[in-house]
């Protein structure tokens, strides 16, 4: 990963700040429940974490208007969080409840929200790509300016749909932010088993598509890459590329031993380039906010986080009868 | 307040777990994401990280206990300024538990299942030995027999290697065959399968893992157009020695894109070979015969049963032929036809009808296509009923096919309707209750048998 970049000071307020740290560790605290309840069988099937990526989403919200939308692999519950679903809907959802966002029929992998504009939580790696193109494509349709984002993974960048849907939402001058999360991993594969060319943004040239290589552990780096982004889709430009250089802390799913790396490079990351440690000190050293501050956010969220988790144990599970419905409009 | 910290459910499948080692002791302060400890879970070894910060006050369970069940407690967390003298209040020590204790001794044994009798297990010679095997042991035996036998088998697929498989199947292989036969490929099913039917086409003889069907759609045009119809197109000339192999059907809780059968849809398919065992010997043995067969063979697997055990014969080079139906069980009531996981309800319907004096044949079909018509009508003409379950939708499925073919071939001999039992006409859900009402179960197969011999 590229070393840091100094936050530029004019480009954020101590309001922001606070506001990025809030909404990162809001999303960190929901996954150290989720990953808890799982544990207690609350939880089942698969699980995917956003720990240590959770600056990739919070950055790029910051950038969205009324009416943009978003999409996503089964990787999904930082989005959520991000665009302002209730961790409450999100988290009874993951228990398989009625109050969950897709009424318990759809799980972690698979939650809608058509009020945010979140249009999922994917199950098939590289199928969000075209979709989340096609939501691009309603907005040139319609001669609005508005902007889709299409988040997906390192290993997901090697789907041949990916390339299929470059070169039409390039032809097409599609609105889509193309947000590749390079974590570095698809499930046990280390990136450069598996791709050719280790600058992945760099893939959208040969269709004239613009991209570049975001610290994606840097928020305000995030950020500022995304108003590019944004300001050339909304411009009328066509699709864009970041690559988001950033990790995830925990395994894969819940149920992945990590053995393809080592303790020690997840515990460098941690220390080096955590996300949310980085807001913090720029939060302590710009004197915009005491450790007494610190702790009071925490506390708040953490309340939250627990609410969350109460009631999605305390909402019911669906009633039988839902098992047939929704399948037709 | 001190934190019970608890054994965790770390695989959708796991119930109890070994505590293999503590990598923190008492006294030591841990905060949010360290690693307390390695658990072994029904597939792996899983590191534990702590989710609140705090002091160790007390180890409860001693590393290298076995069948600690999950939810167990297994250690007090303080918090801050607590003293870890302090009794944990929720855990009494006569809770605790010792290493190795009982608790590890009334670890069930893997269970067995055996058939009743073997009537169409004419290929094993009398005499033979057996022995006890999972279903994904017998797999890997299979691939690594056929691979040491010529070096035109080949596999590839997602995580094969390295990985040493995503659900294990091919535990040991990277180490035997190297990284040249055995390929990790990246996540692009419709670009790698398109490579292994060419050179499928150029004669070697790949095997394909899809980590689950499901994602074998991104490169069904390759299995059907590809694979499935060039020795017809080219008259003959050139043909396509392939397998297709990996998990079908559900899991578990993993929601509709996910969980799906899809025994039918490649049934259909002139040109294609479909197979669906139930049993580890005949895991085995198809898997073997696929893997020689000049022609595109799918073999559809099942998460659930990988880890299930069931007798292998210890024959050299034991195959089962594709094409054969399997008599699990002989009866004189009713026949009852079945593939894959469906097998289980199958069979656990027979057993209880059983108790109440209905007896059930039970036929395992094995191969989807070809299917062994011949087995099913002679039982059929003897029972006169007939029953068939299956996990995939109701619409075109098997049992549908099934049920034409008797009412032709003997329709005099039937005293009641067929009656075909299959997963429910909806995408699979994920809550746990609706989940467990759209698949077929055992309670719909005894009251279908029921109905069909007017009970
Ligand atoms: C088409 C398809 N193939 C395989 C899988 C199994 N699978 C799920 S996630 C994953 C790895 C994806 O990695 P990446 O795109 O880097 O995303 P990350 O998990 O790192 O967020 C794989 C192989 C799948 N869901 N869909
Ligand atoms: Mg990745």
């Amino acid at each position: 990963m590229a070393a840091r970049k100094p936050a530029k000071k004019s480009n954020t307020s101590k309001e922001e700040l606070l506001a990025f740290y809030r909404e990162m560790l809001l999303i960190r605290r929901f996954e150290e429940k989720a990953g808890q309840l799982y544990g207690m069988g609350l939880i089942g099937g698969f699980c995917h974490l956003y720990i240590g990526q959770e600056a990739v989403v919070v950055g790029l919200e910051a950038t969205t208007k009324e009416g943009d939308q978003r999409i996503t692999s089964y990787r999904d519950h930082g989005h959520m969080l991000a665009c302002g679903m209730d961790p409450k809907g999100v988290m009874a959802e993951l228990t398989g409840r009625i109050d969950g966002y897709s009424k318990g029929k759809g799980g972690s992998m698979h939650m809608f929200s058509a009020e945010k504009n979140f249009f999922g939580g994917h199950g098939i790696v590289g199928a969000q790509v075209p979709l989340g193109a096609g939501l691009g494509f309603a907005n040139w349709y319609r001669g609005n300016d508005n902007v889709s984002f299409a988040y997906f993974g390192d290993g997901s960048a090697n789907q041949g749909q990916v390339y299929e849907t470059f070169n039409m939402a390039s032809l097409w001058g599609l609105p889509v932010v193309f947000v590749i999360e390079n974590n570095q991993y698809a499930m046990g594969t280390a990136m450069k088993r598996s791709t050719s060319s280790p600058d992945i943004y760099t893939r959208g040239q040969a269709f004239g598509i613009p991209g570049e290589a975001v610290d994606g552990m840097d928020v305000l780096a995030v950020k500022e890459a995304g108003e590019k982004a944004v300001a050339h889709c909304r411009a009328g430009k066509g699709p864009y590329i970041l690559e988001m250089k950033t990790y995830r802390y925990r395994g894969h799913s819940m149920s992945d031993p990590a053995k393809y790396r080592t303790r020690e490079e997840v515990q460098k990351v941690r220390e080096e380039k955590d996300p949310i440690d980085h807001v913090r000190d720029l939060l302590v050293q710009g004197k915009h906010a005491t450790e007494d501050d610190l702790k009071a956010i925490d506390k708040e969220i953490k309340a939250t986080v627990n609410e969350s988790a109460q009631f999605a144990q305390a909402s019911p599970e669906p009633d039988l009868s839902e098992l047939w419905t929704d399948i037709y409009a | 307040m001190a934190i019970n910290i608890l054994m965790p459910a770390l695989s959708p499948t796991m119930e109890e777990g070994t505590l293999a080692k503590w990598l923190v002791k008492e006294g030591d302060t841990v905060s949010s994401g360290d690693i307390m400890a390695e658990i072994e879970t029904d597939k792996a070894t899983m590191e534990f990280e702590a989710t609140d910060e705090g002091v160790v006050g007390k180890i409860l369970v001693a590393e290298g206990t076995e069948g600690v069940k999950v939810n167990a407690p297994i250690a007090v967390l303080l918090e801050d300024g607590e003293d870890a003298t302090a009794p944990a209040p929720a855990v009494a020590p006569a809770q605790e538990i010792e290493a190795p204790t009982a608790v590890a001794s009334t670890t069930a044994p893997a269970s067995v299942a055996t058939p009743d009798n073997r009537p169409t297990m004419e290929e094993i010679p009398a005499g033979t030995t057996f022995k006890t095997q999972t279903v994904r042991e017998a797999l890997r035996d299979a691939m690594s027999e056929e691979m040491r036998t010529t070096d035109e088998v080949y596999l590839m697929g997602e995580e094969v290697a390295e990985y040493q498989g995503a659900y294990k199947i091919s535990q040991g292989m990277l180490d035997e065959f190297g990284p040249k036969r055995v390929i990790d490929t990246p996540i692009t099913e419709h670009g790698f399968t398109g490579i292994a039917v060419g050179s499928a086409f150029a004669g070697l003889k790949p095997i394909v893992e899809f980590m689950t069907f499901n994602f074998a759609m991104q490169a069904i045009d390759h299995i059907i157009n590809s694979a499935a119809k060039t020795l017809y197109m080219s008259g003959g000339q050139m043909g396509c020695s392939i397998v297709f192999r990996g998990a079908n059907g559900a899991a578990a809780r993993v929601g509709a894109q996910h969980s799906q059968d899809y025994a039918a849809w490649y049934a259909q398919i002139p040109g294609l070979k479909v197979v669906q065992p139930y049993s580890a010997a005949d895991a085995k043995g198809l898997l073997k015969s696929a893997i020689r067969d000049p022609n595109p063979v799918l073999v559809l697997e099942n998460e659930i049963l990988y880890g299930r055990s069931f007798e292998v014969p210890e024959i050299d080079d034991f195959t089962v032929p594709i094409g054969r139906a399997r008599i699990w069980r002989q009866g004189t009531d009713v026949t009852i036809v079945s593939f894959g996981i469906g097998m289980q309800y199958a069979l656990e319907a027979a057993d209880e009808l059983a108790k109440e004096g209905i007896e059930a044949e039970v036929i395992d079909l094995r191969s989807i296509r070809p299917i062994d018509y011949e087995t099913i009508l002679t039982s059929v003409r003897k029972t006169n009923r007939c029953v068939t379950v299956e996990e995939g939708f109701p619409v075109c499925s098997i049992g549908n096919h099934l049920s034409a073919k008797i009412m032709t071939e003997a329709f005099d001999y039937l005293d009641a309707p067929v009656i075909n039992c299959t997963g429910k006409d909806v995408p699979m859900p994920y809550a746990a209750n609706l989940e467990k009402l759209a698949l077929v179960t055992t309670k719909e197969v005894i009251d279908a048998v029921k109905s069909v011999t007017y009970r």
